[in-house]
């Protein structure tokens, strides 16, 4: 399995599993597509017919509310088939194993899963056992990449600062175990952010975290400091095993989020969070429902991120474009 | 069937020999003669070996043959094949098959049934505890004396200390030896990569060097108080190779080897979750794999083995974490070891010496050597010929190995057990058989 996996054999984007790799360019587009999607739900038929007779299936293996949900609205919104797989009920819990379970689901037809596992690298392994018209999106895997969240975060911030190329973000909370952060990092860094911070306490910090072109903090006063974005993670606490903190209440009173640290942060500064959120652990309801939180312009976002993202994936771009890889002389 | 085998370069590290002789070998399989001709010797079979390197028959310390229990992913008729085919002609199996090695029925079990497919002599390693629970202590002695080499708790840590040091100690009362694999469970947790920059990129639970050195230094300690001996497996980290060495130059009685993988990958190769690099203990950093170089150079490691684990396809057909660890990796173990040679890491003697005369030496055999007097275990092998790891290539019942596509260079000609020839390449896939006649 390589880097190449995501691309078909013209260049174009084939599956969306991780946001590590791709060109800025391809990012652009993405975002770009969104906001062209945003107005779709804004209609009274919210329908585009750009996945006309397109199967979907939402495959996850791991709970999830919000993040299937947006996915099934999208789809319907592309005016795809879509079936949502529950995990509780499948034969993965039966003893068969994920690509049976993937391989049978294809026997009937499925142009693109939606895949959420709790294993990292599991939509790659899937991905690479597909045949070639079968499509992937990654919707979490572990502690790897939720690349679409990613992307719907990217479409908030440029919707409320503009442009990525002055900004200071800062990613607050458990790294070490978020699959978010990986991939808000990635596509942050390749959007040409000015500086992207994480701050946690060193047990929820990866080993070697900088080398994803990150500045670590400890201290909140220090890292939120001339911020224009902080990103709020949620406190993963059944990932968690082992003495990774003291006390929920440590963690608050160090790296929750207040009116009084969020003054560290720029005036104008952003509050985003991926959900669901903690409140009173990680976030202090104050902030999350303030006038500088957008929260719930992230969900709404999302859905016209997953649009285009299953747009261009399908085929079906309303710019009938589709991104394509790097080529060795561009 | 006396044998004359003619116009080989002859490489025989444990003798000092390192050059253009001629082997001759008797009606018993015994060598009676290294470059001259006994007194009235008439060959029945002339094997012409010019071009070609004669070493001693390549010996493994760690091979999983999954049998018994384990026969859904491989046998033992089926690994042997495989092992003759690499040239590997003495393996040693842990004891973690099912049910274990823990008593002497199953140590003769193994032996008498690998000795009727005769092909690799197999050396079972006893279990240190039984059922490798780490409770209770494996009766080692009458283990040893069903013909066990060494002891060893596999995988499997003995997470009590003093069970530990109890069982160095009794080990140690009977002069045994006792196999390591040092790893602290706690801090490996649920890891599954090195913790470094790949497993942080790719969301993986890392395993940090640490898990391995406060294991070791814990284990160095109880050698320390117990004067057992000792033998560190598969090294993965630069800090513990210093460890060990600074433990030998304090006279510890302490060897050690490394998985020729471990010489040749790292962490990077692990790409976008190839399951095929999952491995225990994991690939690390390219610091390390230059450390356990050094240290196979200047001494430190005294073998190369492959620590075959043979899988079933859907073994690795799983997410990261999931997929079982280990390669298949008999077939690999004489081309890594010669890639090294080629790197001009090591010299061809000293080499081949990491896979037949050292691994001999830590384990007490007289085998891993071309004496007059000798068992005709013998490898030949080209050391030029290029060849390509292709899945039709792979003799073992266990295909995953991370090489497939890899160009090596050298290649196995007639591997010879006991003085029978028992793989030969022109013939392949025929396999003889040696020592049931």
């Amino acid at each position: 399995m390589t880097e190449n996996l995501q691309f078909d054999s013209q260049g174009r984007l084939r599956h969306f599993l991780t946001i590590e790799g791709l060109r800025r360019q391809t990012l652009l587009e993405i975002l770009d597509t969104a906001k062209s999607f945003i107005s779709v739900g804004q209609r009274e038929i919210k329908k585009v017919p750009l996945a006309r007779g397109k199967t979907v299936v939402n495959l996850f293996f791991e709970a999830s509310t919000r993040t299937r949900t947006t996915f099934e609205i999208a789809a319907k919104r592309l005016s795809a088939d879509v079936i949502n797989l529950n995990i509780a009920t499948s034969s993965a819990n039966k003893g068969e194993t994920l690509l049976d379970t993937v391989r049978n689901l294809e026997a009937m037809h499925t142009d693109l899963f939606v895949v959420r596992h709790n294993r990292s690298g599991a939509a790659h392994l899937i991905a690479a056992h597909v045949p070639a018209h079968v499509h992937i999106i990654n919707a979490g895997d572990g502690a790897h990449a939720h690349p679409t969240q990613a992307m719907l975060d990217a479409f908030t911030i440029r919707e409320h600062k503009g442009s990525f190329d002055k900004l200071k973000v800062a990613i607050v909370g458990d790294i070490q175990h978020s699959r978010v952060a990986r991939s808000q990092i990635h596509a942050l860094n390749t959007l040409g952010v000015a500086e992207v911070r994480v701050i946690a306490p060193k047990t929820l910090l990866p080993t070697a975290v900088e080398r994803l072109g990150v500045v670590p903090y400890t201290d909140m006063k220090a890292g939120l400091d001339g911020v224009d974005v902080v990103i709020m993670l949620r406190l993963q606490l059944e990932r968690m095993r082992g003495a990774f903190l003291p006390s929920e209440q440590e963690y608050f009173n160090l790296y929750g989020l207040t009116p009084e640290k969020l003054g560290y942060a720029k005036k104008d500064a952003i509050v985003m969070h991926p959900g669901p959120m903690n409140r009173g652990l990680e976030i202090d309801s104050i902030v999350a429902d303030g006038p500088q939180s957008v929260i719930l312009p992230q969900v709404t976002n999302g859905i016209a991120v997953r649009m285009a993202i299953m747009a261009l994936i399908l085929g079906g771009s309303p710019n009938e474009s589709r991104s394509r890889a790097p080529r060795a002389s561009e | 069937m006396s044998l004359l085998i003619k116009g080989g370069h002859l490489v025989d590290p444990a003798n000092r020999i390192n050059g253009a002789r001629d082997l001759y070998i008797d009606t018993d399989g015994f060598i009676v003669g290294v470059g001259r001709a006994p007194t009235g010797f008439k060959p029945k079979r002339t094997l012409d070996a010019s071009g070609k390197v004669v070493c001693p028959g390549l010996i493994d310390l760690r091979a999983r043959l999954r049998e018994p229990g384990l026969e859904y992913k491989a046998t033992l008729e089926s690994e042997l094949k495989a092992a003759v085919a690499a040239g590997i002609t003495t393996l040693c199996c842990p004891p973690d098959t099912d049910p274990v090695i823990d008593t002497p029925a199953m140590t003769q079990m193994i032996q008498s049934r690998a000795w009727r497919f005769g092909m690799s002599f197999v050396h079972p390693l006893g279990a240190l505890t039984k059922d490798l629970k780490g409770e209770l202590l494996a009766d080692m002695e009458a283990l040893d004396e069903a013909g066990c080499v060494a002891f060893t708790n596999a995988l499997a840590p003995i997470t009590d200390t003093l069970v530990m040091r109890r069982a160095m100690e009794y080990a140690a009362s009977f002069d045994l030896l006792v196999l390591l694999h040092s790893e602290d469970p706690w801090l490996r947790g649920v890891g599954c990569v090195h913790e470094g920059e790949v497993g942080m990129r790719l969301g993986l639970p890392g395993i940090p060097e640490a898990a391995e050195t406060v294991a070791v230094a814990r284990d160095l300690a109880l050698i320390d108080q117990t004067r057992v001996r000792a033998h560190f497996c598969g090294l993965s980290s630069a800090r513990a190779v210093q460890m060990v060495a600074e433990a030998q130059r304090r006279g510890l009685p302490v060897s050690a080897d490394v998985t020729a993988h471990q010489l040749h990958l790292t962490e990077h190769d692990i790409g976008y979750f190839n399951t095929q690099c999952h491995v225990q203990p994991p690939l690390r950093s390219k610091r390390d794999r230059e450390a356990l170089r050094r240290a196979l150079k200047n001494g430190v490691i005294g073998a190369i083995c492959s620590d075959h684990q043979p899988h079933q396809p859907d073994a690795k057909l799983a997410p990261f974490s999931d997929s079982e660890p280990g390669i298949s990796a008999l077939e690999t173990l004489l081309p890594l070891t010669l890639r090294l040679v080629h790197e001009k890491v090591l010299t061809l003697p000293e080499a081949i010496a990491l896979v037949t005369s050292r691994p001999a030496d830590i384990l007490g055999l007289e085998s891993g050597r071309l004496n007059v007097g000798a068992t005709a275990d013998i490898c030949i092998f080209d050391l030029k010929q290029r060849w390509t790891l292709t899945e039709d290539q792979i003799v073992s019942r266990g295909h995953n190995t991370p090489f497939l596509g890899q160009e090596f260079e050298g290649r196995v000609g007639y591997t010879l057990v006991g003085g029978h020839i028992v793989y030969e390449a022109a013939a392949r896939p025929k396999l003889r058989r040696a020592h049931n006649q």
